[in-house]
């Protein structure tokens, strides 16, 4: 049987030209702001992948280049994220990244997962675990998946772990993200389950304190009951109307990895001990962050 | 090999196909209530619905050692308590006829749809997924029954080697069901924005993997998988089609229109497999059975042209 694809019709083929030639000008748009030997450094990124590009879980790390290009701006040109310790996030191995989360956005994870694959050498690919409401979003869940994100349920994480992949776990959840701006840097409660992966596949936690995202898009109020009605999980009203981020500067604190030790099924008391651990981890990077820098917005 | 097989519903394509597999290797009995169309001259076919009593003929022709039981409606056309029926009572029959007559391997050809489409899923549902296809669409509430029906028969009776197959979407040359249906349309639609990964298995791949099944020892659930996953959109790009991305919230009314104007066989509700991820870990067949396909995935893809 000949390979490659059977000759499509005419506009088709228009079609995927145009879109081959966004993909080829967002790849060099990666490669110009990731700046001199990025190319070199992404190309270290070796998921496996079969014959139609994509893992498994439907991650395209060619897809990822390009569709990156955008985060990559604003990661150097808007939120102009400083990062601090990223060496601490092993270069291999299974690994749970642990944050705060805020911003109403998520932009807090990509600017994560963008800082491991551009200021660390060599890259890491990140997943970062999805709410079950984005596979429900049009486009979004396409890219997300491309990207490599997965949904977090328990069986994903520990399938990924178990394959020496990273995870960035939130473990606020939308309780941190769509917080209101007067409880800013104030970690609300951590769900426990990330600590019962960690004790069952003998993961290492790296906490992570992400400072400057809080105040990207001050929420005044949150109209929950409308939000019900739309089905979303939220719906912040900022002093945008929508929850577009301000350029605030991103400083993003990586702590030392934390090996923990014990039975996953073990009791809660015990549990919340090890999540408090994490959690007061996390709160000291972000004290150190808010400490270091001069301003919200340079 | 068992010395004499049972083949339920060999009268379908994928029947055909399994018949065609397995009567150079041993002496094979077909129950249909359609006629076998070119059945090859070894094979002993009876033409009987599975829930008439008459069934039992066939077993009592000859020492049946074991079954393979395919003869499952999946036509979302077919008035609901029809398929219902067919599919609760014939299975019932058969595998109480399987008791009766000391059959000691049953194969059940049940399939992955029964864990359902849901944007909640896992990447990769084990056999241990509750089965909630329902929750979204209750007319596959009858394949669940039977799947289930057919674990709590492996339960009660362990002097049989039970084994429930739950294969990924079966497609081929020679299949007709809803997803190859839709992968013949020269112009498909998708759900604008969605590209779920997708799981195919060829029928021959399929069918091998029923025979597999047959091996003594070997009981149990089991997700069968094919060459591996690939996004929709990859699949359709390989067959060359055009394809027209429309919104979700207009392609659900789109498709229940022509649907109930009987222009296509594709309910609304089967939209969710277009747009949300149904993938399951096909691991422990592969471990327990030796389970590998043998088509690629590209050939498998290109089988439905």
């Amino acid at each position: 049987m000949a390979n490659g694809p059977l000759p499509p019709c005419y506009t088709s083929a228009m079609a995927s030209q145009l879109l081959d030639a966004v993909r080829d000008g967002l790849r060099e748009w990666t490669y110009a702001l990731g700046g001199p030997g990025t190319r070199s450094r992404l190309e270290k990124l070796t998921p496996p992948r079969n014959e139609f590009g994509v893992d498994p879980y439907g991650f395209d790390a060619e897809y990822l280049v390009s569709a990156v290009a955008p985060l990559i701006w604003l990661y150097k040109k808007y939120f102009r994220v400083q990062v601090h310790g990223i060496e601490r996030v092993p270069a291999e191995g299974r690994v749970l990244l642990v944050s705060n989360h805020s911003g109403q956005l998520p932009f807090d994870g990509a600017m994560i997962e963008v800082g491991c694959l551009f200021d660390r050498d060599p890259p890491r690919a990140v997943r970062a675990l999805m709410d079950t409401w984005v596979p429900t979003l049009p486009f979004v869940s396409t890219f997300m998946a491309r990207c490599g994100q997965v949904v977090g349920t328990p069986e994903n994480c520990r399938r990924l772990l178990a394959a020496d992949e990273a995870l960035l776990v939130f473990p606020e959840g939308t309780r941190g993200l769509n917080k209101l701006f007067k409880h800013r840097y104030q970690l609300q409660r951590f769900g426990e389950g990330f600590m019962r992966l960690a004790l069952e596949t003998g993961a290492p936690v790296v906490p992570v304190g992400v400072v400057g995202a809080e105040e990207q898009a001050p929420a005044l109020l949150d109209l929950k009951q409308v939000a019900r009605l739309l089905s979303f999980p939220a719906l912040p009203i900022t002093p945008t109307l929508l929850p577009i981020p301000l350029p605030t500067r991103y400083h993003i604190h990586f702590g030392e990895p934390m090996a923990f030790q014990g039975a996953p099924d073990e009791d809660d008391e015990q549990l919340e001990r090890k999540v408090a651990e994490v959690e007061g981890a996390v709160r000291a990077l972000i004290a150190r962050g808010l400490a270091e820098r001069r301003h919200v917005f340079w | 090999m068992p010395r004499t097989v049972l083949v339920t519903g060999i009268s379908g394509n994928l029947g055909r196909a399994l018949a065609k597999q397995l009567h150079t290797e041993t002496h094979v009995i077909g129950i249909d209530r359609r006629p076998f169309l070119g059945k090859p001259k070894d094979i002993e076919h009876h033409e009987v619905d599975l829930r008439k009593a008459r069934v039992e003929e066939a077993f009592r022709h000859a020492e049946v050692e074991a079954v393979i039981h395919m003869g499952i409606m999946h036509d979302p056309r077919m008035p609901f308590s029809e398929a219902h029926s067919f599919n609760l009572m014939g299975t019932h029959r058969i595998l109480d006829l399987c008791v009766r007559h000391r059959v000691r391997k049953v194969v059940v050809l049940s399939s992955a749809n029964v864990y359902g489409p849901r944007p909640d899923n896992s990447n990769f549902l084990v056999e241990e997924t509750p089965l909630m296809a329902a929750d979204r669409y209750s007319d596959v509430r009858d394949l669940i029954e039977l799947d289930m029906y057919a674990q709590s028969f492996m339960w009660k009776h362990p002097e049989l080697e039970t084994v429930i197959l739950r294969h990924v979407n079966i497609i081929g040359p020679t299949v007709r069901n809803a997803p190859t249906n839709y992968l013949r349309l020269e112009v498909p639609v998708t759900v604008m924005g969605f590209d779920p990964m997708l799981q195919l298995i060829h029928e021959e791949d399929a069918c091998r993997a029923l025979v597999l099944a047959l091996r003594p020892g070997l009981r149990g659930v089991f997700n069968v998988t094919g060459p591996g996953e690939v996004p929709l959109s990859a699949v359709l790009r390989e067959l060359g089609r055009v394809s027209i991305p429309v919104p979700h919230f207009l392609l659900r009314p789109f498709v229940r229109r022509v649907f109930e104007a009987r222009l296509v066989s594709f309910p609304p509700e089967e939209v969710d497999h277009i747009q949300y991820l149904c993938v399951v870990d096909g691991s422990r067949f592969a471990r327990e059975a030796g389970w590998a396909p043998r088509y690629t995935l590209r050939e498998t893809i290109r089988s439905v042209l």
